[in-house]
């Protein structure tokens, strides 16, 4: 038994009922009775839109790992790579950016948030930041040095900048004593961050 | 639909241009010479979209390359670092 009062969480229906609520359930609710949507089209609509999330790109990733015809195809054309696993990104136009020994990607869009929202749902705030979005083009090192990814002169820092219609994903190196490992554990060393490029696929170690 | 102008490996000027509205030419990268890493296709013109026109004809977008040390002259980071930004074709010129 608790013996102290506990204050009410807010719920959504705390909130004002603004104008803005009332047009959307009006609308809806008119669209649903005129047959011009369905109940069951909206939840699909719904359920579409909570999937999106990191776990697609990193299925895109581990494939690419284990499978050197994907690993192509990804490098020829990232929405087919993509849509040829089920994925949906009809509006997308995916380039997968390889992390290799020689070069080393990160991607930005310094006028807005450009994210590639299917697969690695809604971008992160420190994405959207004005910090990061004038600090990583002007000196990237630094910037991956405060995610902890800390490269050698000899790799080729490329900063790419998602200024137009383009979306990107970058493909983190595979991490070393992953061999024989299937896709499904592969794919979980391959974290949102590292498919931005801010820091390395989890290692073995860091599970 | 136009055919693009440039194809990969060019050497392009980006425009210093500095005209009324909305671009989606970053204002660091104007007035830089780079190379064409990749034509991307060809999409609506977003200075048309900005103000609900509709953006036809589609304008061929492109990625350009450039070197780190040419956008910073103070950069300190790797002599190899480089840059890769998308540029629609009206706002680059050959550079000879």
């Amino acid at each position: 038994m608790h013996d102290h009062p506990h204050p009410n969480q807010p719920d959504e229906e705390d909130g004002p009922f603004t104008e803005y609520r009332l047009l959307e359930v009006a609308l809806r609710e008119l669209l649903i009775e005129k047959g011009v949507i369905m109940h069951a089209e909206l939840h699909k609509t719904y359920q579409m839109m909570d999937d999106r999330g990191p776990h697609n790109g990193a299925r895109m990733v581990a494939k690419a790992w284990s499978d050197p015809a994907y690993l192509d195809l990804m490098r020829r054309d990232a929405t087919a790579a993509a849509k040829s696993i089920g994925l949906e990104p009809t509006w997308l136009n995916l380039i997968a950016l390889e992390n290799t020994d020689a070069v080393h990607n990160v991607v930005v869009c310094t006028l807005c948030s450009c994210y590639p929202w299917p697969l690695l749902g809604l971008p992160p705030d420190w994405y959207k930041s004005r910090a990061y979005r004038s600090d990583v083009v002007q000196n990237p090192r630094k910037v991956l040095a405060e995610f902890g990814t800390t490269l050698p002169e000899t790799v080729e820092v490329r900063v790419h900048d998602s200024s137009a219609d383009m979306r990107y994903l970058v493909v983190p190196k595979r991490p070393e004593g992953t061999e024989g490992w299937c896709e499904e554990q592969l794919a979980e060393l391959v974290t949102r961050d590292s498919m931005i490029g801010v820091v390395p696929a989890l290692t073995k170690e860091g599970l | 639909m136009a055919d693009p102008l440039f194809k990969a490996g060019d050497k392009v000027r980006i425009r210093d241009a500095y005209p009324i509205g909305h671009c989606r030419t970053p204002f660091y990268t104007r007035g830089l010479t780079g190379e064409i890493e990749r034509y991307c296709g060809s999409f609506a013109n977003p200075e048309e979209l900005a103000y609900r026109r509709d953006g036809q004809p589609a304008v061929p977008l492109y990625r350009v390359r450039l070197p780190m040390q040419k956008i910073w002259p103070d950069y300190t980071g790797a002599l190899l670092d480089t840059l890769e930004v998308e540029i629609f074709e009206h706002w680059l010129e050959h550079d000879n």
